[in-house]
């Protein structure tokens, strides 16, 4: 679509690839990846700013969240596809790195097998399926950590975007595709570890998995790959493909009647952000320490939707932020004798924020900070700017 | 019928005593008398012969005394007296008469009827031919499979004669079987008569007719070989036949489960274009409704029992149907051209409604009693039919039958179409779109309502029972296409028959595995559904 260049001479200026938000996010991210770890390790158990390891895994963990967030929003908020299936993708990329752990094991498993991992010496198999060889090696591991949520979503997006599934059926489809996959990991002959997933983890790239060096590592690494993967997002955005992406999610026929092929685009998007959630579950997967199915379940998919919506669609930032606040109150809720009350508050939530708060926290302080500079310009200039780069979140 | 001519023209050439009586009692075909005077006296003797002829006799004589009888021979208690030439038997009040059961008034003389090893086995022979004529044909039913079990060449003649005079079609089948089963294996037998056995057996056509034939002697001569292997090939085409029927009814019954889950969200998807995520907690309410209609039939008027379902269902649809029209009036009718924020909005509902329900009466599966017009099976041929399932079948037609009616005859139902049709339009004509709306959706809500009271008598009422059909309802109204409830019946029937069809096959997660991925695949070829609505609209 390289023929479009003429759109560019109307932008008098392409918005930053930084706004002010966006510096604040990852100034807050590289000081998290700095400080979280240097006060896990270096400071005494007793001291007043002392971070527990059990607090930097969680925090890794909400990042982990974060990156997934961030990839529901690039393609919900900015290109209109409410995908019902991303767990899937997480989990997949979750698979990945859990296939890599569990080859680490090695003959340390309960049944002390050098190449089988122990699920597989239970269910009396002889040697390892086809697609378990490679994951001893952690490049090709990494590998498939894009991959397979790559290609799972290069070849659904393929078949839905090209015969126009839109809105509400492309949404229930994605929800079919990971209950689909979440029967199919389920099975014990799948050759995944059926139920019970991957666990029981040793050691990472040579690196204990339980010691807080690796933890406060693995926190850090999280809070990079989310700045990173806000950088990708935010370029993608800012671009002229992500200029075609908003005008798909406004208005998709438009787009197709002036000439581009809006499933192209949203293919794009789409792939790209199937990768991010298989890297956030990669991420995700070696902090808590075990993959399981029931990552694939559709609650975990719609719940994702729900940060994004908490923090503001079509922000990045907020869909982080919701991600961190709404899991937040998760581990605060679901940890007292609040626990009961935590489903109402989830749901609660749902329809609050859909009804009260349709653009989110960020959205709506975008908002606010908009008429208040618009108060401020009246009497200089008569003409008032929306806020650079900030899509308006539409329906 | 020919098996009794066929019993009667034979001799029966067996090697136990039974065998004269057997013969001598088969002419006289069920118009015999059940009197048991003569074996009687003739167990009145020291003679081992006489007591085996006599116990064969009582065996096939079919009275209700004789049980009593052979028993009491079994446990010593029969004694007799030479004169008169007479059985008594010995309780704790002294002598009684073994038919009447009255007391004797002045006893003579007695001494107990020997018994030897052979008697016993006679006992026994004769015991299980009794059961073979037992009054309840659900002991002659056990018996009949017994014997065909152990293959006890002693028990045929009892069978023979149990065959003979036998009215019920089930043990008459079950008799059939163990008496070919046994002649099959006996040995020196005709290669004739194993044929006209194993004719028997396949005419018999089921899964223990399977299992007999393939247990024809290895020394059998080929020719009996050859009709064994015939029959086979022939029982087992009529399995399979049978077993696709069997899993074609299983389907439908499925199909009608799916049709009434997703029946309501069809509608509310046709008409206001939004899809309700908690459509599968009205269902999980309406199961809950029966319950409590049949706590409280329980408690206060247990004779209702019943009648509880036929209660529950217009109950459980103005209970639903509220609260359908609660939320579309709080919370849908301010969302309206935003489906997606719709759908999450809904969700947050069904997880509220879902804890509501934990809250109340806890996360366990809560005891849903089916009455007694639901309970039992019957068969056609080789197929098992529940009455449950039948009801449910019926019941899932009589409510879209209903449904079609409202949609087609009533003003609402037009005002639905014309809304589906052109919501702007209509809204121009003068429709009132927004009370069309609510009445819409509690008009879905409500008939998910109904589909909680059916799906209480075949699933787990819990918390969690509507999340279990609902991706199967969303499917069944993607696959059909919304605007039109022929698309969905045809969605649900198609969905459910192919699920059940899949199964043998591919086992039932493959199944259902292969099915979504169908179902995926088939949204690309037609992303509106099998019947979509046709219009100029480029986005729906």
């Amino acid at each position: 679509m390289s023929d479009r260049t003429a759109m560019s001479a109307h932008d008098t200026k392409p918005p930053a690839l930084l706004t002010t938000s966006g510096r604040i996010f990852l100034a807050i991210l590289v000081a998290a990846a700095v400080l979280v770890p240097a006060l896990n390790l270096l400071t005494s158990p007793d001291a007043f700013l002392h971070v527990p390891t059990y607090v930097v895994s969680l925090l890794g963990k909400y990042l982990c969240y974060a990156l997934l967030a961030l990839s529901v929003d690039l393609i919900w908020g900015y290109v209109g596809i409410l995908s019902l299936g991303h767990g899937a993708f997480f989990a997949l990329g979750g698979y990945a790195m859990g296939m890599y752990l569990m080859r680490q094991i090695g003959t340390r498993g309960v049944y002390g097998d050098p190449v089988l991992p122990d699920f597989m010496v239970f269910l009396n198999w002889k040697q390892l399926p086809w697609f378990w060889h490679g994951f001893d090696l952690f490049p090709f591991a990494a590998l498939m950590v894009l991959l397979a949520p790559g290609i799972l979503a290069l070849v659904f997006g393929w078949f839905a975007f090209r015969s126009r599934v839109t809105g509400v059926y492309l949404s229930i489809i994605t929800q079919a595709m990971t209950f689909a996959l979440l029967l199919a990991f389920f099975r014990n002959d799948m050759g995944f570890g059926g139920n019970n997933g991957l666990t029981d983890f040793k050691d990472i790239l040579g690196f204990n998995i339980q010691s807080d060096g690796t933890r406060a590592v693995l926190f850090a690494l999280s809070a990079l790959a989310l700045a990173g993967g806000y950088v990708i997002c935010r370029y993608l955005v800012r671009s002229h493909f992500g200029k075609v992406l908003i005008a798909i999610r406004d208005a998709e026929a438009r787009v197709r009647f002036t000439g581009y092929r809006a499933e192209n685009y949203k293919l794009v998007a789409f792939v790209v952000s199937a990768m991010l959630a298989g890297v956030a579950g990669a991420l995700y997967v070696p902090q808590v320490g075990i993959i399981n199915p029931s990552e694939f379940s559709p609650a975990n998919s719609i719940e994702i939707i729900v940060w994004v919506a908490v923090g503001g669609r079509g922000t990045l930032v907020g869909a982080a932020l919701g991600a961190v606040l709404v899991n937040y109150a998760k581990t605060y809720f679901t940890s007292g004798m609040l626990a009961p009350y935590w489903l109402f508050m989830l749901g609660g939530l749902f329809v609050a924020v859909t009804l009260f708060l349709p653009k989110g926290i960020v959205g709506t302080f975008y908002d606010w900070r908009a008429r208040r500079t618009e108060a401020r310009q009246v009497a200089p200039e008569a003409e008032s700017l929306p806020p650079a780069g900030e899509p308006k979140p539409a329906e | 019928m020919i098996l009794n001519a066929r019993l009667r023209s034979r001799g029966c050439a067996l090697l136990l005593a039974l065998t004269a009586i057997c013969a001598l009692l088969l002419p006289l075909g069920g118009a015999r008398a059940q009197d048991i005077s003569a074996p009687l006296a003739q167990l009145a003797t020291d003679n081992y012969n006489d007591t085996e002829a006599a116990l064969g006799a009582l065996a096939l004589s079919g009275s209700p005394a004789a049980a009593g009888i052979v028993a009491a021979l079994a446990d010593g208690k029969l004694v007799f007296s030479t004169s008169p030439r007479q059985v008594f038997l010995k309780t704790d009040a002294g002598l009684v008469d073994p038919v009447t059961q009255q007391a004797v008034a002045s006893p003579p003389p007695v001494k107990p009827v020997r018994v030897n090893n052979r008697i016993r086995r006679a006992v026994e022979a004769a015991m299980g031919a009794l059961s073979l004529v037992s009054p309840d044909p659900a002991k002659r039913l056990d018996a009949a499979v017994a014997v065909a079990r152990s293959r006890d060449e002693a028990a045929l003649p009892a069978l023979e004669a149990a065959l003979a005079k036998e009215t019920d079609a089930r043990v008459k089948s079950a008799l059939t079987l163990a008496r070919a089963s046994i002649v099959m294996g006996k040995a020196g037998i005709s290669d004739a008569e194993r044929i006209a056995a194993i004719q028997t057996v396949g005419a018999e056509g089921n899964q223990d007719a399977l299992a007999i034939l393939r247990s024809v002697p290895a020394d059998a001569s080929p020719a009996v070989k050859e009709a064994a292997a015939g029959a086979i090939a022939g029982i087992e085409r009529n399995l399979a036949m049978w077993g696709i029927a069997q899993n074609v009814w299983y389907g439908l019954s499925l199909g009608s489960v799916l049709l009434l889950a997703a029946i309501g969200l069809a509608i509310t998807f046709g008409v206001m274009g939004v899809i309700n995520m908690a459509h599968g907690e009205m269902v999980m309410l309406g199961a809950y409704t029966t319950f409590v209609v049949q706590e409280v039939i329980r408690t206060s008027w247990p004779g209702l029992f019943d009648a509880s379902l036929l209660i529950a269902i217009p109950l459980a649809f103005l209970f639903t149907g509220l609260i359908g029209v609660l939320i579309e009036r709080t919370v849908i009718r301010f969302l309206y051209g935003r489906a997606l924020e719709t759908l999450l909005a809904t969700w947050g509902i069904s997880l509220i409604l879902q804890q509501a329900i934990r809250t109340i009466f806890g996360p366990t599966n809560r005891e849903v009693g089916a009455p007694s017009w639901m309970s039992g099976s019957f068969d056609i041929g080789l197929m098992s039919i529940t009455y449950g399932r039948l009801w449910i079948i019926i019941f899932a037609t009589l409510v879209f039958a209903a449904l079609l009616a409202v949609l087609r005859l009533t003003r609402i139902g037009l005002e639905m179409r014309a809304v589906t049709q052109n919501r702007r339009m209509a809204a121009s004509m003068g429709i009132r779109t927004n009370w069309v709306d609510a009445m819409t959706f509690g008009l879905g809500s409500g008939i998910a309502g109904i589909a909680g009271v059916a799906l209480s008598q075949i699933d787990n009422v819990s918390p969690n029972l509507g999340q279990s059909y609902i991706i199967d309802s969303f499917l069944v109204v993607v696959f059909g296409g919304v605007g039109n409830l022929w698309g969905t019946l045809v969605g649900a029937m198609s969905l459910g028959v192919a699920n059940k069809l899949l199964e043998p096959y591919a086992g039932a997660v493959l199944g259902k595995i292969a099915l979504l991925v169908i179902v995926i695949l088939f949204i690309q070829k037609r992303p509106r559904g099998l019947f979509a609505l046709k219009g100029r609209a480029i986005e729906a």
